[in-house]
């Protein structure tokens, strides 16, 4: 054997070491992602309830899907999600993040007030929210709002409420991860270049326009395309949040995801459910390729 | 030692604007661990307490928790968790730095396509594969079981990309020299590569331990029976059950975020630095 071996060059050696090494996670990434990333858009031109026979329907399941009204109200839910979601918790952790920077005393202390919530279980949360909006004289905001006099809302239970009501929690969670990803952005940048500029007698918003926020574009774009990313996959909010029916009332807050997750294990329609998933790999594609374009534009 | 520049360099910093500054990132502050202070606060309310708005309660009870860990399968939820958790948190250190490591390091044909490759499953949403794993599960027994719940994520793109950019920076005379000391190249790996990456496979196993504790979709998918739910599809379970008794849900909704703060509390430091890292290099 080890006269065998023996017999191998030295970068022979290291190439099969190589290879056993990956041995192992290779068969698990052809069985456990590849596979099943091409079972995926196989599924999806079937008509298959998992137990019966599987019908090859070609591209029927994508026309229903097109044709179906509760599927474009998803998917503007889904892109409603996002486009607020991500600029409203992006804009609250950088300015959180901008004035934390400055502080000294007790700076860990308060950045870990605001960071707690990062770890916190979605659904176990998804409670305490719901308490939170309950009609008067359980719930708290309603409990708050009539301290000012302000009539009571319906949050969860209001088809045009409902939604932001579920983002709240959803942008509360996230915010930590944010604020800690832009003060490590800040401290990145060197300090000749703040130095620098205050010789030259920039003001503090001249400093903020002209250095600071040019030099954490790509913790910007990076931090964009995660929450982005994060918001159009929500789920676990909307599931055990949602008045009426999940997704409810009258489907007003429910995504792609649980549209997907409602098609293939409530309805076992799978070939339809797998079409969904496709549509969404194909959206979140397309957000990775416009970070991976702006990221190359940047050097 | 005290350092009289620095401390002056403080008082000086500490005008009125900075006290006003501190004051509202303070209350901010406060404002962001509402919910939560406020679900610890209920778990140790009666039911007659429950509605009413006071932070501490009047008469303090821990029937609340006696009620969840006896009447529920809450103790078995929490086992289940911490075990889904840990072996695959075991799983992708291993693995995601054995694979990085090589990728980093061994100079063979196929290099750059099995990289780009496992990269390339980063683009893929688990939701995705969530059908193809059902079958999978489905025509190999794995519902309800440990390793359905844990086998999708016992290796990750992310950790692996992860692991070979701090490997990458680590000098090649280091192997080298072990190499012509006669050490294989697994103990190379495991015993003078792998200790220099500790920050960053902490930051890993940080991570993909919350990543898991937190996990929702698949294991609602992957399990039926109750002895087998994570803690958050328990969580989610109490839906029917227990539908109104707040105080019984803030307790274990309680009881469920407890591991990971005091996890938190004991490695501040540590975590933030790590999320730092990963978030700067990733």
């Amino acid at each position: 054997m080890a006269n065998f071996w023996n017999k191998f060059t030295i970068k022979q050696k290291l190439a099969i070491t190589a290879w056993l090494f990956l041995a192992v996670p290779l068969v698990f990434y052809i069985t456990i992602r590849f596979y099943p990333t091409f079972e995926a858009f196989y599924v999806s031109t079937l008509k298959w309830n998992l137990l019966g026979a599987k019908k090859a329907i070609g591209m029927k399941n994508y026309i229903k899907i097109f044709a179906d009204e509760d599927f474009w109200l998803v998917l503007w839910n889904t892109i409603k999600y996002a486009l607020v979601g991500v600029p409203v918790s992006m804009l609250i952790a950088f300015v959180i993040a901008y004035w934390l920077n400055e502080i000294d005393f007790g700076h860990d202390f308060i950045r870990a007030m605001y960071f707690i919530p990062f770890l916190t279980t979605a659904v176990a949360m998804a409670w305490v929210w719901r308490w939170f909006y309950q009609p008067l004289p359980i719930g708290y905001f309603n409990t708050m709002l009539s301290w000012f006099g302000i009539p009571q809302q319906p949050f969860l239970r209001s088809v045009t409420q409902g939604l932001y009501s579920i983002m709240a929690p959803a942008v509360w969670a996230g915010l930590g991860f944010q604020i800690v990803i832009f003060i490590a952005g800040i401290r990145a940048i060197p300090r000749s270049y703040f130095e620098a500029a205050e010789i030259d007698g920039a003001g503090r918003r001249q400093i903020l326009r002209e250095i600071t926020l040019p030099a954490l574009k790509p913790t910007i774009i990076f931090l964009t395309v995660v929450s982005t990313i994060g918001f159009l996959r929500i789920f676990d909010q909307v599931y055990t949040m949602s008045a009426d029916s999940a997704g409810g009332p009258l489907n007003s807050t429910k995504p792609l995801v649980l549209m997907i997750y409602e098609f293939a294990f409530d309805e076992f329609k799978l070939g339809r459910a797998s079409a969904l998933t496709v549509i969404l790999f194909l959206i979140l594609l397309v957000v990775s390729l416009v970070q991976l374009w702006l990221m190359r534009k940047q050097k | 030692m005290i350092d009289v520049n620095a401390t002056m360099a403080r008082l000086e910093r500490a005008r009125p604007g900075t006290v006003i500054l501190w004051t509202l990132l303070f209350l901010g502050g406060v404002v962001m661990i509402t919910p939560i202070v406020f679900m610890a606060a209920t778990s140790f309310k009666t039911g007659q307490e429950v509605y009413e708005l006071s932070i501490i309660p009047d008469k303090p009870t821990l029937a609340n928790y006696v009620f969840i860990l006896q009447e529920s399968k809450f103790m078995r939820w929490m086992l289940n968790s911490l075990w889904v958790a840990t072996f695959s948190t075991a799983s992708v250190l291993f693995f995601d730095s054995l694979v990085g490591y090589t990728l980093a390091k061994f100079d063979f044909r196929g290099r750059h396509i099995v990289f780009i490759a496992i990269l390339s499953t980063l683009m893929i949403p688990t939701e995705m594969l969530i059908i193809p794993w059902y079958m999978m599960s489905r025509s190999f027994g794995w519902i309800d079981t440990y390793w359905g719940i844990a086998f999708p994520g016992l290796m990750t793109g992310f950790g692996t990309f992860l692991m070979r950019q701090f490997f990458m920076s680590l000098p090649d005379e280091l192997i080298e020299a072990a190499r012509i000391d006669g050490w294989s190249e697994f103990a190379i790996w495991w015993r003078i590569a792998m200790p220099l990456v500790i920050p960053a496979l902490s930051a890993l196993a940080i991570f993909h331990f919350l990543g898991n504790w937190t996990a929702f979709i698949w294991p609602l998918i992957v399990t039926n029976d109750p002895d087998i739910y994570t803690i958050p599809v328990g969580i989610a379970s109490f839906n029917g059950e227990f539908q109104m008794d707040w105080e019984i849900v803030m307790t274990a909704s309680c009881l469920a975020t407890l591991p990971t703060l005091l996890v938190f509390l004991l490695l501040q430091k540590f975590i933030i630095r790590g999320i730092m890292l990963a978030g700067l290099k990733g």
